[in-house]
């Protein structure tokens, strides 16, 4: 296992040295030290490897990831694993805003809270939130699963396309558009298998799924205060 | 993009360590705010004085015979205690209106920045590090204090135009995010009577919470308030003899951590302004909810 202290050495050099095994099909194991919150750590990886961040991080952490796993053993700042293509960005602490946006695969999976905008326009990528979002989640969200153990904020769904939603807890409101729907067999499998992936203690059961009303789709003058 | 820090001491032991936590603390935010810095420290109480922090660009010639003119001019002893372009006075309290209104007519080019028992306010044009070093600001201790780096959006880079700003005896605010009604709540604000000296939005909002206190208000309620009448974004740190709070617009878009340990409780912009706080591997990190009003107190 490779260790790097990013405050010895710094950030340009960690991710410089993650970006080179990018392309390589070798499994591999990183440790990063030091972290302080700061931004944009291991970001744009595109390999199989496994990447552990000892402490908390500041913006950007884990962006664009593809194919590697990172473990943030701290919270995590604005942005974490945003547009992330696939492979898995696991926060064991809580999560600021806008956690997975615009995420298009992968699984994202906080074990303590997300605030405000949690897998907003999220286009495929799964999140699984051990804990409760903050408001206007899954805004504009187009494709892909969230899952929410605790509670959702305001807003929850506000102008959703085909994204899927499920809360344990409460939802404080609902945005635009979104609605609840029926919990059919098909999203319990779907919920069976992200609970166990992400390691969260609840049954596929106790969720209520959110979704689009697919009004707001096509204009329609009636709707004309929605949009 | 503007970085804001605060630190409020609960064991005593650390008092000491206030100036050279807060400087630390407020360097690393210099990215979010590179054009001015300013920190509103409460330290020594005055005892039955007041303390005016007075700013000018020339400072030299204004400070010179400042005590002895002012204590003239107002029949009193005045002291007076210079850092950089900043200096202290300590008058009598029931002094503090004229002891105003005579800086006016004797130094026109002098401005106040605070008045109060414990609060002393410094904020210059520059990096954070070569402003925390004019004023040495390492060196200052006290209970509590706030610190501002701005990066500016809505107003020239001017001293004053950089953050803390006085809401009133003792109090503060600084600022991060923009607020987009400040023109006509300025022009309303004149018209009951308030003094803006500036075209900043965040002086807006300072005067706006004076107002509201002056009309009744506690602190606190001018606080619940804001989140009616501003429009715009921002997080607000208020600094109070006491104490400071925290209040977040209800899109909370400006980022906000908190820490808190038995020895203190921390603000920063960002998680990166509290790693080097004593003990911060083991204190309670958390975001502040928004539209929610927090306070901590003595």
């Amino acid at each position: 296992m490779q260790v790097f202290d990013l405050e010895a050495e710094g950030l340009r050099a960690l991710n410089s040295s993650l970006h080179e095994l990018n392309g390589s099909t070798e499994p591999g194991r990183w440790e990063i030290v030091n972290p302080k919150g700061s931004h944009a750590i291991a970001v744009g990886l595109d390999a199989p490897i496994e990447v552990t961040v000892k402490g908390s991080t500041g913006y950007y952490c884990a962006g664009m990831n593809k194919q590697a796993t990172v473990n943030v053993h701290g919270s995590v700042g604005p942005g974490v694993a945003e547009n992330m293509m696939s492979g898995a960005v696991i926060v064991e602490g809580d999560a600021s805003q806008y956690a997975g946006a615009t995420g298009r695969g992968g699984l994202l999976v906080i074990k303590g809270n997300a605030s405000s905008r949690c897998g907003i326009s999220m286009k495929g990528i799964d999140i699984v939130v051990h804990g409760n979002i903050g408001h206007m989640s899954a805004f504009m969200a187009q494709a892909g699963n969230l899952v929410v153990c605790g509670d959702a904020g305001d807003a929850l769904g506000d102008s959703l396309y085909e994204a899927r939603l499920f809360v344990r807890g409460s939802v404080k409101s609902l945005g635009a558009d979104c609605i609840e729907k029926e919990l059919r067999p098909e999203h319990i499998e779907i919920l069976k298998d992200l609970l166990a992936r992400s390691g969260a203690d609840a049954k596929p059961e106790e969720f209520k799924r959110y979704g689009s009303a697919r009004q707001l789709y096509n204009f329609d003058v009636d709707n004309v205060g929605a949009y | 993009m503007c970085g804001i820090v605060g630190l409020f001491i609960k064991d005593k032991t650390l008092e000491p360590r206030l100036g050279e936590l807060l400087t630390e603390m407020l360097i690393t935010m210099t990215d979010r705010g590179p054009d001015s810095a300013g920190i509103a420290i409460y330290g020594n109480s005055a005892g039955n004085n007041i303390k005016l922090t007075v700013q000018s660009d020339n400072a030299e010639q204004d400070f010179a015979t400042l005590a002895a003119d002012l204590g003239a001019a107002i029949d009193t002893v005045v002291s007076l205690r210079r850092r950089d372009s900043h200096a202290v006075l300590e008058l009598p309290a029931d002094k503090s209106a004229a002891a105003r209104q005579a800086i006016a007519e004797l130094r026109s080019g002098m401005r106040v920045m605070s008045d109060g028992d414990t609060i002393e306010i410094y904020k210059e044009v520059g990096l954070p590090a070569d402003v925390a070093a004019r004023f040495d600001l390492s060196s200052m201790s006290g209970t509590h204090g706030i610190g501002h780096t701005r990066m500016a959006t809505e107003s020239a880079v001017t001293t004053e135009g950089a953050h803390p700003f006085s809401t009133g005896a003792d109090q503060c605010l600084v600022h991060n995010g923009s607020l987009s009604n400040h023109n006509s709540l300025r022009r309303k604000l004149i018209r009951e009577g308030m003094r803006i000296e500036s075209q900043n939005d965040t002086e807006v909002g300072a005067s706006y919470l004076s107002w509201k206190m002056q009309n009744g208000a506690s602190l606190g309620e001018a606080l619940e308030s804001s989140l009616e009448d501003l429009d715009g974004f921002f997080t607000f740190v208020v600094g109070t003899k006491d104490g400071f709070g925290v209040v977040r617009d209800p899109i909370a878009c400006k980022p906000a951590v908190m820490a808190e340990t038995d020895q203190y409780v921390a603000f920063g912009s960002e998680y990166r302004a509290l790693v080097n706080l004593p003990g911060i591997e083991d204190a309670k990190v958390w975001e502040p909810e928004p539209a929610t009003v927090y306070f901590w107190s003595h």
